[in-house]
């Protein structure tokens, strides 16, 4: 919303100069978005006279002017081709800055010869477009400052203009009126009443308005309208264009400024016919849904049902209280028209604009809700400026319906600002300030004003109080604990995991990204996304127009884009959500590594070599550990399709409880994801790791054992795909007492074993509890081991 | 006998290697060594003599002992020596590589502002983000014609043809976990949440996912007056000055009454933001008191409780703490950008330790 100082001092009585004005609209919560001030733009420029004149030496266009300034005489070319002896002038000195080219004058030399200043045209001070010259001023004196003579001959654009933002609640400031109530309300002013005399018809009016009965109880209670014949329509006067112009709205006419002045003025749209074009009768209805109408930004709309129309005897003339036709619109020779004012439903007008994409000042207005009471005095208003600026004369008032009565009362509790807000304000200030906004007071009963639909309660109340009185004076009060003494922890055990698992995998070397959770349709598709429950309606681009299924195709995607940049070695990670359908509960939380190319640069110790699945799986393990998973798990095969199908394996309890995967990412998903391999990941899923069975704190008993280990090593020959764990497994089980662990430490496949056999070699570490092992012992055992394991996996001992 | 104690000191000080030394042992102390003859012969002496000759030769042979000793550990550190001058590194080559992490600055924050509001005794909330409509928008005192809604760049999912419900949305703020925060836990009531947002909207300074914290305290006397004091309390400890002033602008949110928007005080000197000092105003968020039909919506009674909320961007707390220039840089993965501006993953922020260093 915009308007200048001089259009609020129509409405406002102050002393308050622009600055405090801002200030206060600011604090009073109609944030001022920006103030453009010539004064403040314009204040180093001062008036001028040119003394002589002459060709510049080494070109055509240029004059080397003499001028007379607050400076003395200064020496000033000119390219204008009205700079000439005699006239009067606006000089910028140097070290000004020209607004309209941005730039900062400097003494400088033209073609050899110097210049100490600039005379200015009206383009270069941003007061129009105007350049083919520079200004001549009729009157002025040399070295007065030339915004002051601006505001004596010009004050239109020596006028301030101020543009607030409006919040939805804050309709009564889409006029410039109920701005200056709520600045008078603060005490920067008297507010000015409106003095609307209603304006006698002196003729019948040859048109006529009806409601639809359904429409009078929802979408159109009030419509009030009169004819004015003999109008003579054209440009508006100038002060009206100004203002129009400064608040950025093109004049178009005498009767269209008119509409769009009373709009802005006192937020009450209207609209105006061609009287001569409608045929008939005015009806407003519920449109039936598939009539047309080509509106006033000649663009073509079809009703829908649940619109409303405002049709004559043609069909539609109008999208109700959205915008006009065409056909019916006023042109330069409209001598005749119907002016309009109407009350329309805010739900109705908000969907209708909505759906047919119009973003037009009535709809705005409309939508947000303007004062039901001011429908008749708004048409008496544009009805007399109508008579005054464009003559003719008016018909009597026609309308069907009645304002619709919004009228409603809330108890004014004096202390609930306290309790609340928490400032102390008197009881009589509290009820000054609600009466100087327009609530009526009874009692300790409140009754909002016909053009506040915003306040519902009593807490809204409350609002206006404190915010008429200023929160910016509102003193902070600290706040209790909710418990005395130390506080304690406030973390879920997953949030805790979630953290945990963060730090760990950075401490692993990895580098945590945040991608998006949206993902373009065919990355979503390579890891069973990409469906339509999680399709957005909406999306921003196709590169994001599915919630991922999985963190793993947003670290390819990133990893993808470091390699273009020539990073070829990475290890990414990221925690966050996964979308496996497209209702709230479907979101589950993940955490992804990534490890792409070689574990490090190439280096003088051969250290580095390609990731490989191990790499994966330690980080996963060392992941798993920190955030509490049971060290006993088993790894199972059969993960999903976009994990290498011989390399993968997934760490669970029991087949159907996955607490993550390991393993190479399938070259296909690689391929079509531009990823240059090798590349492991794994995904862990910290909601699936089981909570920890007791809460306690202390650790079971540490048993040491005094008498010495034993560790024994065997290979074993087994066929080549027999899962080295099945051997460890079995080892162990031959003493189960005995036996504290038991380590795979090698493995060979093929050489003279043939290519269908390998050897697996273990580490068995013996534990004696009560005697010393003698060699027998160990015999025994060892005997036990090669026994099992030959059972389970059909191994034996390499000779 | 001092000719014999000579003679072995003499060769032992000349002996150049291990084998010459033991060789000397073998002949001077050894089993038929000189000296090991000439105490067998004690036994043939008279008692006179024998007292005098014995400690003598014990004397020796300890002495030769002591001397080979000597003279071995000499010729072993000499030995070391020559092996030590020979064994020379380039130290100045690169050490084995580690490779190391970062935590990206979204978490960090996220885990800052936790650590401070933790200590103010707010729990962390979460929820969905896929949200229902009702979520979203109506509990929230957001209707369905509401301009607030055409004004949130909302991006909506699909519906499948036949469900009638209205179509779900990507939450526009954190504030619907406050609804099931109040849904889940009731009151009195003090949980902050922080999480991904979504607004369709993408050009130099918003993208359309970003971060926000969302505070909620509901208690039976609780004020504004409180909230501003929470948010001097949290914007001093965040931005690790002793104060930062807070200022209120009066403002309008559908689901707060009053409603304010929160500024810290500021000043950007130099193009350098300092908090706390200075005549600026740094735009920080929304806040105010819970409206009555939001607290009724999370089912509490708002004849019993009240209460204060405010939201934050977690990304622009981030942006401003640690001089990160582009918001659209956080979500783009840059390794670069990533080392640059990420944390170490042993530096997690505590009230007692300081968040940052």
């Amino acid at each position: 919303m915009k308007f200048t100082l001089s259009w609020l001092k129509d409405h406002l009585e102050t002393e308050a100069d622009v600055a405090e004005i801002g200030e206060t609209l600011t604090d009073l919560g109609l944030e001022v978005e920006g103030i453009s001030n010539p004064a403040e733009r314009l204040g180093a420029f001062t008036i001028g006279k040119v003394i002589s004149a002459e060709k510049h030496p080494d070109a055509d266009r240029l004059s080397v002017c003499q001028v007379a300034t607050d400076q003395g005489e200064k020496q000033i070319i000119c390219g204008a081709p009205n700079a000439r002896a005699g006239i009067t002038v606006v000089v910028a000195h140097p070290g000004t800055y020209i607004p309209g080219i941005d730039t900062t004058i400097q003494v400088g030399k033209i073609r050899g010869v110097e210049s100490h200043g600039m005379m200015c045209s009206e383009r270069e001070m941003e007061l129009s477009d105007e350049h083919d010259g520079i200004i001549e001023l009729p009157s002025g004196e040399v070295g007065d400052r030339f915004v002051d003579w601006l505001a004596a001959h010009d004050p239109a654009k020596a006028d301030p203009v101020i543009e607030i933002a409006i919040t939805p609640n804050r309709q009564d400031a889409l006029g410039v009126h109920g701005i200056a109530r709520d600045l008078a309300a603060r005490g920067l002013g008297r507010l000015k009443p409106l003095e609307i005399a209603p304006v006698p018809g002196s003729f019948e009016s040859p048109i006529t308005v009806t409601i639809d009965e359904t429409l009078k109880t929802g979408g159109c209670p009030h419509f009030t309208g009169r004819v004015i014949r003999g109008v003579k329509n054209g440009p508006s006067p100038q002060w009206l264009q100004d203002r129009l112009k400064a608040i950025g709205l093109r004049p178009i006419s005498a009767l269209v400024d008119i509409t769009n002045f009373v709009t802005y003025d006192q937020n009450r749209p209207l609209h105006v016919f061609d009287a001569d074009i409608v045929q008939g009768n005015l009806r407003v209805h519920p449109a039936t849904g598939g009539e047309t109408i080509l509106a006033l930004d000649e663009k073509e709309y079809t009703f829908a049902p649940g619109m409303m129309a405002i049709s004559d005897e043609n069909g539609a003339e109008s999208i109700a209280g959205i915008m006009g036709g065409a056909h019916s619109g006023c042109t330069e020779d409209t001598v005749t028209v119907f002016l309009e004012s109407a009350y329309w439903d805010p739900v109705t007008i908000a969907r209708t604009g909505r759906a047919l994409k119009i973003n037009s000042d009535a709809r705005y207005r409309f939508e947000r809700g303007v004062d039901p009471a001011h429908t008749l005095p708004g048409l008496e208003a544009a009805t007399r400026m109508i008579l005054d600026l464009c003559g003719g004369e008016a018909s009597e008032v026609v309308q069907d319906g009645a304002p619709v009565d919004l009228s409603r009362a809330y108890r004014l509790d004096t202390d609930h600002v306290q309790s609340l807000v928490g400032m102390t304000i008197p009881a009589d200030e509290q009820r000054r300030t609600l009466e100087s906004l327009g609530f009526t007071l009874s009692g300790d009963m409140a009754s909002p004003p016909s053009w506040r639909h915003d306040v519902l309660g009593a807490a809204d109340l409350v609002e206006e109080v404190a915010r008429i009185a200023s929160l910016t004076k509102l003193e902070a009060k600290p706040m209790p604990r909710m418990s005395t003494g130390v506080s304690r922890p406030v973390l879920t055990p997953l949030q805790r995991r979630e953290q945990i698992a963060r730090r760990t995998a950075a401490g692993l070397g990895y580098n945590e990204c945040v991608t998006y959770s949206f993902i373009d349709a065919r990355s979503a598709a390579l890891f069973s996304g990409g469906t339509d429950e999680t399709r957005l309606e909406n999306p921003i681009s196709s590169e994001m127009s599915h919630m991922r299924p999985a963190v793993l195709p947003g670290l390819l995607q990133a990893a993808a884009k470091n390699q273009a940049r020539g990073f070829m070695d990475l290890a990414l990670f990221e925690v966050g959500p996964a979308f496996h359908g497209g209702e709230p509960q479907e979101q589950h939380l993940q955490l992804c590594g990534l490890l792409v190319g070689r574990t490090g640069p190439k280096d003088v110790h051969g250290a580095a070599r390609p990731v490989d699945l191990y790499d994966a799986k330690a980080d996963a393990e060392a992941i798993l550990s920190a955030i509490g998973a049971p060290a006993k798990a088993q790894i199972l095969r059969g993960a999903r399709e976009w994990w290498h199908p011989g390399r993968h394996g997934m760490i669970c309890l029991g087949p159907k409880k996955v607490l993550a995967v390991f393993g190479e990412v399938h070259p296909r998903v690689l391929e079509a994801m531009d990823v240059k391999g090798p590349a492991v990941g794994f995904t862990i899923w910290p909601e699936e790791i089981p909570a920890a069975r007791n809460s306690q704190s202390t650790r079971p008993a540490l048993h040491l054992n005094d008498l010495q280990a034993v560790e024994r090593d065997y290979a074993f020959v087994v066929d080549a795909d027999v899962e080295a764990i099945n051997v460890a497994n079995a080892a162990a089980g031959a003493d189960k007492v005995l036996i504290e662990t038991v380590r795979v430490f090698d493995e060979f496949v093929g050489g003279a074993l043939g290519g269908d056999k390998k050897s697996l070699a273990i580490t068995v570490r013996m534990q004696p509890t009560e005697k010393t092992l003698t060699e027998g012992d160990i015999e025994a055992v060892s005997a036990k081991i090669v026994e099992k394991v030959g059972k389970a996996t059909g191994g034996v001992l390499r000779g | 006998m001092d000719d014999l104690r000579t003679k072995y000191l003499e060769a032992i000080a000349g002996a150049g290697d291990e084998a010459a030394i033991e060789d000397l042992r073998v002949q001077a102390v050894g089993k038929k060594g000189e000296i090991s003859l000439k105490m067998r012969e004690l036994g043939k002496m008279a008692p006179e003599e024998r007292q005098v000759a014995g400690p003598a030769l014990n004397a020796l042979k300890d002495e030769i002992n002591a001397a080979l000793a000597a003279k071995k550990a000499a010729l072993a550190d000499a030995a070391l020596d020559a092996r030590l001058k020979d064994e020379w590194l380039d130290v100045t080559l690169p050490s084995r590589t580690r490779p190391a992490g970062s935590v990206h600055p979204v978490s960090q924050v996220t885990e800052e502002v936790t650590a401070i509001f933790a200590d103010m005794g707010f729990a962390v909330a979460e929820g969905p983000q896929i949200e229902s409509d009702w979520h979203n928008f109506d509990a929230l005192n957001i209707p369905d014609h509401h301009p607030a809604r055409g004004e949130m760049d909302t991006f909506y999912m699909h519906r499948a043809e036949g469900d009638n419900r209205p179509p779900h949305v990507l939450r526009t703020h954190t504030s619907p976990v406050q609804i099931r925060a109040m849904e889940l836990r009731g009151a009195p009531l003090r949980v902050i949440c922080p999480g991904r947002v979504y607004r369709s909207d993408y050009d130099q300074t918003h993208t359309p996912m970003f971060h926000q914290i969302e505070g909620l305290a509901i208690d039976r006397d609780i004020s504004m007056a409180n909230l501003k004091w929470c948010l001097e309390e949290f914007a001093a400890a965040f931005f690790e000055v002793d104060k930062i002033e807070v200022r209120f602008r009066a403002s309008h949110f559908p689901f707060t009454e009053p409603s304010a928007e929160i500024d810290f005080r500021c000043s950007w000197e130099g193009g350098q933001l300092k908090l706390g000092e200075g005549d600026d105003w740094l735009e920080a968020g929304g806040s105010g008191m819970v409206h009555p039909k939001v607290l009724e919506a999370g089912g509490i009674d708002p004849s019993q409780w009240q209460g204060f909320a405010f939201g934050l961007g977690i990304d622009r707390l981030a942006m401003l703490k640690y001089g990160i220039p582009d918001l659209r840089a956080f979500f783009e993965s840059d390794l670069r950008w990533l080392r640059h501006y990420g944390f170490l993953g042993l530096d997690q922020p505590t009230t007692h330790g300081g968040l940052s260093r």
